[in-house]
């Protein structure tokens, strides 16, 4: 039962943090120290079987926690465990439980039919030979591999060879998968195509998924949860609908009026936009649009409306925008 | 058992990875050969001035060019094995995929090595070695058992090679340009290993260092073995010595560089 760690959690950080040294040359032979905290005090839990969303801006620690994860990082104070294990001191056992794949970095045989690659896997992690057989059988048909197996890694496209590293990862039948920037660079088709693959391997296997990405849609596609970080801090940990409310978004009604009108009252709503009989109204995310809807409905000559959901993305930036105004407040 | 398999599997890779370049080993081929010749000629014009330098006659000083131009490769004297990929992979990180697997790094790339070894000494240490046979008179042995002492300290030699290379490239965990070292290693690797002159040449001092460091293990030793010039037990255990020693050396530096990425980071 090594799996359920006290709290139940089958990933478990406990205020985890990583903090770097960094030379700085600050004249001839000489350096300045300097203590950068790449990630500062996190916890968090993740259940077997979740697919989370790991987001935040470049350097604002996802890398470093996922580094931490898979053992080729020690942390500097805190507690982590995967699946019972202490990543760091027990990096080997470690790897035979997850699956890694960095969407910049390759773990495939640059040179060697791809094939060759998933034949080392099957050494390396001493996978029985029935179900390696089954394994690679099934990454080749839901990735659609058939082709590639004999084809040299080197000229494979970036989409191709992004599908063979999460085959590689995979074959072994890992109980977390973690993946960094797994999209990158991707094409529209190769995107929606990973991503599928990764909802059918949860919902088949139960494996359990962290992913960090740059695009939203990977996490609204994907995951249940989203945890945002920046500046090495957790700024938000739960679904992915609940960022809105914690980022103070707004919803954007836009209504079609049978002609020019001034600019519409109902409150909590403001008019934001007027273009002739077109007027946009912005209003809280968390408030219903139906009794705005039929207050205007009643009071004006309504033709048509629409409702806007917020962008995501906007959300996150603000977020982004008011952390970095405490961090200025603070320094100063 | 399965750990067997699995360096058996990364060597294998190593060979095939290498034959599939066909037309860097055929390049390679032609150049041996060239320098062949070129070392050949000169040791003619030497070894007509001065007959039985460094205790060879002509057809063994003409016998060792063509010995180490055939091993040239095998043992990356002038670097160019997996050191180069390793240096890169420190470099951008990429080491980071390998540390997570559940593989000894050191093995690894040994293994990795040893098969490229064993196709370059197929690929291009053959055919250069059938020309300057045919071309010239060359003093090789009959005795099978000598080739298969040959063979041995070649092996041997090798993971003396493997060992220096992979502390180089190690060096990258530190230097900002791992390059740099490789190269000087290389150029050590040229003049050492005995594979412009045979280190039995130089007089002094100068010549006993040359034959007591690990480089002429990599060529200077196995030659004497084909030649029948060196004890082959003493010089097992000479390359054998060597072999450990930097392996040894390699695990620390290795684990040394480990804990550094895993504390500080890449």
């Amino acid at each position: 039962m090594d799996d359920v760690d006290g709290d139940g959690g089958f990933i478990r950080l406990d205020r985890v943090e990583k903090v770097f040294q960094v030379r700085r040359k600050t004249g001839f032979l000489r350096s300045e120290r300097r203590e950068v905290r790449a990630v500062d005090s996190i916890s968090f839990g993740v259940a077997r079987g979740e697919m989370v969303g790991y987001i935040g801006p470049n350097g604002a620690g996802k890398s470093t926690t996922i580094k931490m994860l898979t053992g080729i990082l020690t942390p500097s104070g805190g507690r982590l465990r995967v699946a019972g294990i202490d990543p760091s001191r027990e990096r080997t056992r470690l790897a035979h439980r997850i699956g890694v794949v960095f969407g910049q970095r390759t773990t495939l045989w640059w040179d060697l039919p791809l094939i060759d690659s998933y034949r080392l896997m099957h050494r390396m992690y001493r996978i029985p030979d029935a179900r390696y057989r089954a394994n690679l059988d099934r990454c080749v048909e839901l990735l659609d591999l058939g082709d590639l197996l004999d084809v040299p890694v080197r000229q494979l496209s970036l989409g191709q060879r992004m599908r063979g590293d999460i085959a590689a990862a995979l074959l072994h039948d890992p109980d977390v998968l973690y993946l960094d920037e797994p999209t990158i660079g991707l094409d529209v088709i190769s995107k929606a195509r990973v991503r599928e693959f990764l909802r059918d391997l949860n919902a088949e296997r139960g494996t359990t998924v962290l992913l960090t990405t740059h695009d939203l849609q990977d996490i609204e596609q994907v995951c249940r949860r989203v945890m945002v970080i920046d500046h090495g801090r957790l700024m938000y940990d739960g679904p992915l609908a609940g960022l809105h409310e914690a980022g103070e978004s707004e919803r954007t009604l836009v209504v079609d009026l049978a002609r020019e009108l001034p600019p519409i009252e109902a409150a909590p709503a403001r008019v934001v936009k007027v273009e002739g009989p077109r007027q946009w109204l912005a209003f809280p995310a968390s408030e219903s649009a139906a009794p705005l809807v039929a207050r205007i409905a009643a009071a004006y000559p309504l033709v048509d409306l629409s409702v806007r959901e917020p962008d995501i993305e906007a959300v996150i930036a603000k977020m982004y925008a008011e952390r970095a105004g405490e961090y200025e407040g603070m320094v100063s | 058992m399965g750990t067997g398999r699995l360096y058996a599997a990364v060597a294998a890779g190593g060979f095939r990875r290498y034959a599939t370049y066909r037309a860097a080993t055929a390049a390679g081929v032609f150049t041996n050969t060239v320098f062949g010749l070129i070392l050949a000629y000169t040791y003619i014009a030497l070894w007509d001035e001065k007959p039985r330098l460094g205790g060879y006659d002509q057809a063994q000083a003409l016998t060792y060019v063509w010995i180490s131009q055939a091993l040239l490769a095998v043992m990356s004297t002038m670097g160019g094995g997996f050191e180069d990929e390793l240096i890169e992979r420190i470099r951008t990180g990429d080491i980071a995929v390998d540390l997570y697997r559940p593989a000894d790094l050191q093995l690894w790339w040994l293994a990795g090595d040893l098969g490229r070894a064993l196709f370059q000494l197929l690929g291009r240490g053959v055919v250069p070695l059938v020309f300057g046979a045919l071309a010239f008179e060359l003093a090789l042995p009959g005795d099978p058992l000598v080739w298969l002492a040959f063979l041995v300290a070649v092996l041997l030699g090798l993971v003396v090679s493997f060992a220096i290379r992979f502390l180089v490239a190690l060096a990258a965990f530190w230097l900002m340009d791992g390059l740099g070292a490789a190269q000087l290693a290389g150029l050590c690797g040229i003049f050492f290993s005995g594979m412009l002159l045979p280190l039995n040449v130089f007089p002094g001092a100068l010549g006993e260092i040359a034959r007591a460091l690990p480089w002429s293990a990599l060529i200077q030793r196995p030659v004497d073995v084909l030649l029948g010039e060196a004890g082959v037990l003493g010089t097992f255990v000479f390359q054998g010595a060597w072999a450990v020693a930097l392996l040894a050396a390699g695990r620390v530096l290795q684990s040394v560089a480990t804990r550094r990425v895993v504390v500080q980071g890449g």
